[in-house]
């Protein structure tokens, strides 16, 4: 069989969000592969600018719907840094409880979805099952499943009480026991294994040039952890392990986000047993002080990079995102070299990819005359619009004067 | 000629078929989602989908051979349909049994891989065409065991008919529990056969988005769908009549009764095993069926010839 | 390392209630913190607006209809249901309901007026 080269996405079952691969396969094996980005381009950091702090707190959330508190905890943490604002530790505790609950959600919901990818729609069914136990609490704690909004700028905005620490004990020790059986599982089922040992191999060295960050990178025994690395919110009072594998293929990663899951459990625990009492927020001022600050939050997925500019007023002069996707992306087509087609899914998933989070600009490249190259004015889009539909489908729009 | 016209068009014939494999289909779906701990859907659900399919439109890509396109769904369809009319349902006789009906079936069963394969072909989409190859690389992985396993009992037997061997294991119904190991084999290569979990590989959504059957939809993609339903309750009528040749001396009642209560047996085997395992990839697929399947397929051979030899 | 190693727990599902809610004739608890439609007291409005300010979506605007007496306009289409607006309100005006279930055909019934 010749060589063809074959899309997957923007539109593709495999794909959950719209993004571009071209692949190149040889019968099953993939030769290449070259990859598109900005499909889901939203316009969010030139929206922030147009609204004030605590606004944006809410769009940045909405940058992603499963580490909607990633977002608005690193936007955040890098608007109180520049403003010289200290959280009460409730706050910080709190916070990191949000952040660890969200971190089971998003693992749990990814052990659905490596197992759709490889057709084990049986997995997908009965961890997603067992995730609404922590979809549950998160709706308990903050008032919603997603988009928590429990941020606010100087701390949190509700605190919680004896009845939904006692709650939250018994859901996890439900969670620990599923999560021990889901890791008897990976060990144990013949064709899991299979479908996933020798898969999307990065080595170490491809992971720390590449860039990987999060489950990836530490599935390539790259302990590399915000975490652990620059402790924020109540991490530094923390005791806890970085759970990295030694595997570098898909198998590792998924042990790793499972062992990721117990370390979690155990940090709920701590916290709940040592959280400090006290006020949950400070307040804090409408305009912040000029400065800027970047901010580091460690994602479910990686490394989450926020830089926020202030120039006084009441709104941002700039916002950066990088979500950790970005950064994994790299690394994908090294993990796809010499692969099978059939695990184009998997390896894609195995980096938990948020490409809606990831498309972050489009940049237009300048020719040396400052035309802008390959970009139309609104006048020549217009009309060639209605140059394709006259063409392609017979439509003929009148053009109105 | 009406009775034959009835019994091949009406009972038990084709439209008979279409509700036993919509209701296969039911229980198979319905089951799947149970094991899930799903609700799992209502029972008319399958005819519901069907009745959607066939009134929407239909949608042929400009490249594809018409003829190929829109024939292919009909001749698979038919091929199972066929399939059916020589199997014993109840009766110890099938409605046109000859000598060496068993081989026609299995080769009737062949068919609609074979208009899967062309039918992809014939799309001339790439998805389709890669789920093509993977149809016929796996027809030649599953093949082979599966009709080794269902011809063992047939060489006790001493006879190539369906109706033959039934009436063989009526006699000697201790030498059926024999084919055991066959009996194994031939339900995991039918997974196979009904591009299921976790031989699923030539329709695998996640991969190529449907297959073979990516460019087609309404009527020509019902019929399709119609086509693997069959097939299953086809591929359960078969295996029950050759491996759990029973009931069928009894009234018309309890042998329609054993029937159902066999074929739903295996539907529900089938069933487990998609709920059991992950989609294997078209390599490890191709060696677990000669690495393991067919071994196993010859022993169940190797242990009916001696059977055969020293025992009867 | 064995195939089928679900096979116990997939087999005690057959027995088990299903863990999915047929939701539209089966209602689901709300937990209490939860965040859905907006409920304004317009006795307790003083018209300053912060909730105008704070509002990341302009979902809520409110009208002077007399003297000392405001309306609220709601719009649940572009509301985001972050319920920052209860919280910024200084005389507790506005409140959030248990109430999620708005969706509609018409974009009419999706602005609410609360006098």
């Amino acid at each position: 069989m010749a060589k063809v080269t074959i899309p997957i996405g923007p539109q593709h079952p495999s794909l959950k969000e719209p993004e571009s691969f071209s692949v190149t396969i040889d019968g099953e094996k993939i030769i290449s592969m070259t990859m598109k980005l900005g499909y889901n381009h939203r316009g969010i950091e030139k929206a922030c600018e147009e609204r004030t702090y605590l606004q944006d707190m809410y769009l940045i959330e909405r940058i992603c719907g499963i580490c909607s508190h990633t977002h608005s905890t690193c936007f955040i943490q890098a608007v109180e840094e520049i403003a010289g604002l200290e959280i009460p530790r409730r706050a910080a505790y709190i916070r990191s409880l949000v952040g660890e609950l969200e971190r089971i959600h998003s693992h749990l919901l990814w052990l659905g979805v490596a197992g759709h990818e490889i057709g084990f729609d049986t997995l997908l069914m009965y961890s997603w099952r067992d995730r609404e136990i922590v979809m549950d609490l998160l709706a308990m704690l903050t008032g919603n499943r997603v988009n928590y909004a429990i941020n606010t700028i100087g701390g949190i905005r509700r605190d919680i009480n004896a009845d939904n620490i006692r709650d939250i004990l018994k859901a996890v020790d439900t969670l620990e026991e599923r999560t021990k059986y889901y890791i008897q599982i990976a060990t144990q089922e013949v064709t899991l294994i299979q479908r996933l040992s020798g898969v999307g191999t990065l080595s170490f060295e491809d992971a720390k040039r590449l860039g990987a960050v999060g489950p990836t990178a530490r599935a390539s025994n790259l302990p590399r952890d915000t975490r652990k690395d620059d402790p924020y919110a109540a991490y530094g009072e923390l005791n806890f392990k970085v759970v990295t594998d030694t595997h570098n293929d898909v198998y590792g990663r998924t042990l790793v986000r499972v062992g990721e899951l117990m370390e979690s459990y155990a940090i709920i625990r701590q916290i709940l047993t040592n959280l400090p009492d006290g006020p949950i927020a400070v307040k804090a001022p409408r305009k912040i002080a000029p400065g800027e600050a970047t901010s580091r939050y460690e994602a479910p997925r990686g490394e989450d990079l926020h830089y926020v500019k202030s120039n006084g007023s009441d709104k941002p002069e700039r916002v950066k995102v990088r979500a950790p996707t970005l950064a994994n992306l790299q690394s994908v087509s090294k993990m796809l070299e010499n692969g099978y087609l059939a695990d184009f899914p998997i390896v894609i998933a195995a980096i938990d990819p948020c490409f809606s989070c990831t498309d972050r600009m489009i940049v237009g490249v300048h020719h040396p005359d400052g035309e802008l190259a390959g970009a139309m004015d609104w006048k020549a889009l217009r009309t060639y619009s209605i140059d394709w539909y006259k063409k392609n489908r017979g439509v003929n729009f009148k053009i109105k004067a | 000629m009406i009775h034959s016209l009835f019994a091949i068009f009406i009972f038990p014939g084709f439209l008979f078929l279409c509700v036993i494999s919509l209701a296969a289909e039911f229980i198979d779906r319905k089951v799947y989602a149970r094991l899930q701990n799903r609700v799992g859907p209502p029972w008319f659900q399958p005819l519901a989908d069907m009745i959607k399919l066939f009134g929407k439109e239909d949608i042929m890509p400009e490249e594809a051979n018409p003829l190929m396109f829109k024939g292919l769904p009909i001749f698979a369809l038919a091929a199972v349909a066929t399939a059916f009319l020589y199997i014993p349902l109840w009766s110890p006789e099938s409605l046109f049994s000859f000598d060496c009906d068993i081989i026609v079936v299995l080769y009737l069963l062949t068919l609609p891989t074979i208009a899967f394969f062309l039918a992809g072909w014939y799309s001339t989409s790439l998805y389709a065409m890669i789920g093509a190859i993977r149809s016929l690389t796996q027809l030649f992985a599953y093949e082979v065991p599966l009709f080794l396993g269902v011809l063992a009992p047939a060489i006790i037997a001493n006879t190539w008919s369906l109706s033959g061997l039934i009436a063989f294991y009526r006699i000697h119904p201790v030498l059926a529990a024999c084919n055991m190991l066959g009996f194994f084999v031939s339900i995991i290569a039918l997974q196979g056969k009904l591009e299921k979990v976790p031989f699923d590989i030539p329709e695998a959504e996640t991969e190529i988005v449907a297959g073979s059957f990516t460019e087609y939809s309404g009527r020509l993609l019902a019929m399709f769908r119609m086509a693997i339903a069959m097939e299953l309750v086809v591929g359960a009528s078969l295996f029950s009549a050759v491996f759990l040749p029973f009931g069928f001396g009894l009234p018309l009642a309890g042998a329609i009764a054993a029937y159902i209560v066999k074929i739903v047996f295996i539907i529900l085997l089938s069933c487990l095993i998609r709920t059991l395992f992950a989609r294997m990839r078209i390599d490890q697929m191709v060696e677990f069926c000669w690495k393991y399947l067919a071994p196993i397929a010859l022993t169940q051979i190797l242990i009916n010839l001696l059977i055969k030899g020293m025992v009867l | 390392m064995w195939p089928g190693a679900m096979l116990k727990e997939v087999l005690c599902s057959l027995f088990k209630k299903p863990a999915t809610h047929n939701y539209p004739f089966v209602k689901i608890a709300k937990p209490e913190a939860f965040r859905g439609k907006l409920n304004f007291f317009s006795d307790k409005c003083i018209g300053c607006k912060i909730c105008m300010r704070d509002c990341p979506s302009n979902a809520i605007i409110i009208h002077k209809i007399a003297d000392k007496q405001f309306e609220a306009e709601i719009r649940l289409d572009k509301c985001v249901y972050c319920a920052q607006c209860v919280e910024s309100c200084p005389k507790k005006a506005l409140e959030a309901t248990h109430d999620f279930e708005l969706a509609s055909l018409s974009q009419d019934s999706l602005r609410v007026i609360i006098k």
